[in-house]
């Protein structure tokens, strides 16, 4: 049994090595003389064939191969929130502070700071029996977040013995009798990244995630525990997207993944989320956050790898009973990780040079996602859910291409990027007509609830302005609006409006970059009335002409930058002044004719 | 290392296939290793390792395999990875491809000797760009605003004038409250020596000569030395920038070229092709050099790229240009259409971007109005294009005056704000206020993406 082979060849990230016999497949291995990690992805009799999460610059044929007997794991516990990892979860900034400014190759540091003392607050008893996942007690994690010690997955006993006080994540804070010896246990865990932990159920979705953003929460929403997927060439916001969501989800805890993306993009989030306030917390947005970012110049395996980690961390936060919402930016890039990778295995490819397995490792990688029952004793009951929001970059923003048509198999929600949108700078760039949402459904109770009892049938009525729209774009094209009935011009002011003043979003004004679901209630409400009382006014007889040009219409333009706090007041303004107007509009006709 | 050099020397070739030697027999052989390799006729070629295993190798030879044989040649294992010597006096000196000295002048003396590869700046150590580089072109100042340490590529066309808005901009760059100008890198891959004279000439008629650093491989020089050209050029960037806290520009052109040698070894290897023959790692390789750009806390210097590509067939989801395009902040796009109609530079804004400039611009950085000025010609212009494509199918006369107003402005947008002379060095002042001129032309009530005080503040009506 071989526990230390010797390399026989290196190809780019791939690594061959011979005498392995008895590794296991995702075994982890570290590799050369500098113990550089790897993870096994093939055996052939005893050769293993690794994956290697860093340079291979400078290996030899020849240098040893050591198992370590353990798959790919993450360490769980206090800690990993306003903490910032690569693709396998090594501290940037620790790596920063020990060897400089670069990533160097063979540098180990762990996942959480052993230094660190935390203050545990117990909230079992002694002598109580537990089972996998029940709570032990609290650490204040950061100012929002309390995070609850678990008994892990498949242990269970009676507590002999339970501390308090300060510690650091690996002293022993309990000991449990099990059926086997006594179990002792610390504040953290550890748990393989390509394994889903545990749960009890799986739960309807019923709640949205609102995100702040008019076209996704009244237009497309998602729910807690849902997937949604933004495919969008380049230029079109998908990154922009993430970072709203990420900011403005009203999900507690938020997983951002940097998956083979621009460094200068990692550097902005962890820049901007410390000086941002949550709208539901009112702590800065790196209180409730983690990142994870393997840029598109670090290691393609541990690019391949990040998405794992980044869902496993969510769904440890999951088990404690929050929502926890994760964001990968991009999966095209990990898909390509994983087609450069197959292509070193020489694996016959499928479509475009992807693997075969691609859809299966993507529903796989979605299907994690979900709203549960979390693990923990019958007498509790405890929900927490993982959402997903994944970004898909086609090649020549070609929606066709593998990765975008196996994601939307998946996922629950479409947010289709336009680029003939983002080309006239109309963001976010959704488009309407081509998105969709599939859990409309289950939403719709939520949604009606009594503060904006007819939440769905406004949103339904705008959009079949946006439908009709369309229909008579198409028919603008050949005539020229001129040639339309008055009422029909009516509509095509309206969907502008829509358009122009409801779903166009600045993400970079103070105001508009967060709206409340009360405000977009509200502004949707006013357009709508906009829309009835011109078309009683086009009946009575007034000119399309007059109504382009009301001077209401400013200040529906502007309604956006209105304060959430302050819209409710600014609303029944707009609305008398409106009314005022039509009125006027009315009677001069009236006296004119 | 390399203690016994004469047994890491082998005249054991197997095979000799397109740019690939395949070398048996050979021992401690380390992945990414550089080879020397002479030819029976005594050439010396430079080569690379691309796999090692247990007693064999596959060379990449920069030079091309053209005279080697599999009896005589022989190869020798130098026990070192790819490297550049760098030094300070290397500013004012041509290379060529591989950074070997073509202007007749002494060797460089080195001051020390870098990996090429360029290791991965940590995220947690970058410093987001945020200072305004004045290029004095309206439409990238105004509209796709250029900064420090951001990776901004031309995207351009066979025939169109992409080397002199590359010239252009290399020479009229600066940092506005500093005024020091930039230093240039020059990697030039596989662009015609009429190409590299146009700059050569540009560079030392305006006296850039003297702050600029060129790796010249030509269209006639070996291929597959243009893998390495760039990485030459970088790592010598990052040295002056970070070393000597130097501001510099790289320029490199033609990634088109750079791509086709990444083809060209990978078909070599029969290994699996992506999109239309070029590798699956293609964008891993393309973000190795243009992530180099960038600032890092704590030093002085930056990083400032501009990759130049011609787009085959002016298709910007050919893969080149797309691939680029997801790993650059933003793009310029050339337009043949606005070529062909004469106007310079053909910057055509609609699908130009520069995704770091909200960052950039503003109070204090370049004028409290910028960002909204720059959505209001976006959108006007957006709109006076889509009344161009009406007026073909339904005739002026179908438009209402609204409409007539944005077809006038797309079209003076095009002459007054689009248009500027080859030395033109536009302040940003000029630009801005150029472009409300331009907005005086239609209602204010359009103006719809201005703050209502701005609009007071800056609007050629209100300022009497």
């Amino acid at each position: 049994m071989g526990e230390e082979g010797t390399i026989t060849k290196i190809a780019g990230p791939l690594v061959v090595a011979d005498n392995m016999r008895g590794c296991e497949m995702y075994e982890v291995v570290k590799i050369g003389d500098e113990g550089l990690m790897g993870e096994t992805i093939r055996l052939d009799g005893a050769q293993a064939y690794v994956q290697v999460y860093e340079d291979t610059t400078g290996l030899k044929p020849g240098e040893p191969v050591i198992r370590t007997k353990a798959p790919l794991t993450v360490e769980l516990g206090p800690g990993i929130l306003k903490n910032f990892y690569d693709g396998v979860q090594r501290p940037l900034k620790a790596i920063g502070k020990k060897v400089g400014d670069y990533i160097k190759r063979g540098v180990y540091v762990d996942a959480l700071d052993r230094t660190t003392k935390w203050e545990f607050t117990p909230t079992a008893e002694e002598g109580k029996q537990v089972v996998g996942g029940d709570f032990l007690g609290t650490v204040q994690e950061t100012k929002v977040i309390t995070h609850k010690i678990l008994v892990p997955p498949g242990l269970s006993g009676k507590i002999l013995e339970l501390k308090a006080g300060k510690f650091s994540v690996d002293d022993c804070i309990a000991r449990l009798q099990t059926d086997g010896e006594d179990q002792e246990l610390t504040m953290m865990q550890k748990w393989p990244v390509r394994k889903g932990r545990p749960y009890k159920d799986k739960l309807d979705l019923e709640v949205p995630l609102l995100t702040g953003q008019r076209i996704n929460d009244t237009f497309f929403p998602l729910a807690k525990g849902g997937t949604a997927t933004i495919p969008g060439g380049f230029g079109t916001g998908k990154t922009v997207m993430q970072h709203q969501v990420a900011r403005w989800a009203d999900a507690q805890v938020i997983v951002y993944i940097g998956c083979g993306e621009r460094g200068n993009e990692m550097t902005e989030v962890l820049e901007d989320f410390p000086k941002l306030i949550d709208p539901y917390s009112g702590e800065n947005l790196m209180e409730r956050s983690t990142l994870i970012a393997n840029t598109s110049n670090m290691p393609v395996a541990a690019r391949e790898a990040s998405i794992y980690t980044g869902i496993t961390l969510a769904e440890y936060y999951r088990d404690m009973g929050y929502d926890t919402a994760i964001q990968a930016d991009s999966t095209s890039r990990w898909a390509e990780a994983l087609r450069e990778i197959s292509g070193r295995l020489e694996e016959m490819p499928g479509e475009e040079g992807y693997p075969a397995y691609l859809a299966t490792r993507l529903s796989d990688f979605y299907e994690r996602a979900g709203r549960v029952k979390a693990l923990c004793s019958d007498s509790e009951e405890r929900i927490g859910s993982v959402s997903v929001v994944g970004a898909v970059s086609p090649p020549g923003g070609d929606f066709s291409e593998p990765v975008t048509q196996n994601t939307l198999r998946v996922a629950g929600v479409f947010w289709a990027l336009d680029s003939t949108l983002a080309d006239r700078r109309h963001f976010p760039a959704i488009s309407w007509l081509r998105s969709y949402s599939l859990y409309l459904g289950h939403l719709t109770e939520w949604f009606n609830k009594p503060a904006t009892p007819d939440f769905m049938e406004q949103r339904d009525e705008m959009m079949s302005i946006l439908q009709k729209e369309a229909e008579l774009q198409e028919i603008v094209q050949l005539v020229g609006a001129d040639a339309l009935p008055a009422r029909e011009r009516g509509t095509l002011e309206v969907a502008r409006m829509i358009r122009e003043d409801f779903l166009q979003q600045n993400a970079y004004h103070d105001v508009d970059s967060y709206c409340s679901l009360e405000k977009q209630y509200l502004m949707a409400k006013i357009i709508l009335q906009w829309y009835d009382l011109a078309g009683e006014v086009i009946d009575y007889g007034v000119s399309i002409g007059k109504i382009e040009v009301m001077g209401i219409k400013g200040a529906m333009a502007r309604m956006k930058y209105v304060p959430s706090e302050e819209f409710e007041k600014q609303y029944d303004k707009m609305v008398k002044e409106m009314k005022d107007e039509f009125e006027a509009l009315k009677r001069k006709e009236t006296e004119s004719a | 290392m390399a203690a016994d050099i004469s047994a890491r020397e082998y005249t054991t070739i197997r095979e000799a296939a397109g740019p690939l030697i395949v070398v048996e027999g050979v021992e401690g052989v380390a992945y990414g290793e550089v080879v020397k390799i002479v030819t029976p006729s005594g050439e010396e070629k430079m080569g690379q390792v691309l796999e090692a295993r247990k007693g064999l190798a596959v060379i990449q030879v920069f030079e091309g395999t053209s005279g080697i044989d599999t009896a005589k040649t022989r190869v020798r294992f130098t026990g070192d990875i790819m490297r550049v010597s760098v030094a300070q006096d290397m500013v004012g000196r041509f290379f060529d491809g591989l950074g070997r000295p073509i202007d007749g002048g002494p060797e460089v003396i080195p001051e020390d000797r870098l990996s090429i590869t360029g290791e991965a700046i940590n995220p947690t150590a970058r410093d987001y760009p945020r200072e305004f580089i004045q290029t004095g072109i309206s439409t990238i100042d105004g509209m796709n605003t250029l900064v420090r340490g951001q990776k901004l590529p031309i995207f351009s066309g066979a025939g169109m004038p992409h080397n002199a808005l590359a010239a252009q901009i290399a020479r009229q760059a600066k940092v506005l409250a500093s005024g020091e100008p930039f230093s240039v890198v020059f990697a030039a891959m596989g662009i015609t020596h009429e190409e590299a004279s146009f700059f050569m000439h540009d560079f030392e008629r305006t006296g850039a000569i003297e702050r600029i650093v060129a790796f010249l491989n030509l269209a006639d020089d070996p291929a597959i030395e243009r893998v390495i050209t760039p990485r030459m050029a970088l790592t010598t960037a990052e040295f002056l920038a970070y070393e000597y806290d130097m501001h510099i520009l790289v320029i490199l052109t033609d990634m088109t070229n750079y791509c086709e040698a990444l083809r060209e070894i990978a078909a070599a290897r029969e290994e699996v092709p992506g999109r239309r023959g070029y590798p699956g790692y293609m964008y891993t390789d393309l973000s190795m050099n243009y992530e180099r750009a960038g600032r890092i806390k704590g030093r002085n210097g930056t990083i400032t790229q501009i990759p130049i590509l011609s787009m085959p067939d002016d298709d910007i989801t050919h893969p080149i240009p797309d691939l680029t395009g997801y790993i650059t902040e933003g793009q310029f796009v050339l337009s043949r259409d606005l070529h062909r109609r004469g106007i310079f530079p053909p910057v055509d804004v609609l699908p130009s971007l520069s995704r770091l400039m909200n960052e950039g611009i503003g109070p204090e950085r370049t004028r409290e109005d910028h960002s909204g000025v720059s959505n209001q010609l976006y959108a006007g212009y957006a709109e006076g294009r889509d009344m161009r494509d009406l007026v073909a199918v339904v005739g002026e006369e179908a438009l209402t005056s609204r409409d007539r107003k944005y077809l006038e402005f797309a079209d003076e947008f095009e002459k007054r704000f689009v248009t500027q002379g080859k030395n033109e060095d536009r302040s940003i002042e000029e630009t801005l206020d150029l472009g409300w001129d331009l907005m005086a032309t239609l209602p204010e009530g359009e103006l719809k993406r201005i703050d209502e005080q701005i609009i007071k503040k800056y609007h050629p009506s209100h300022k009497g």
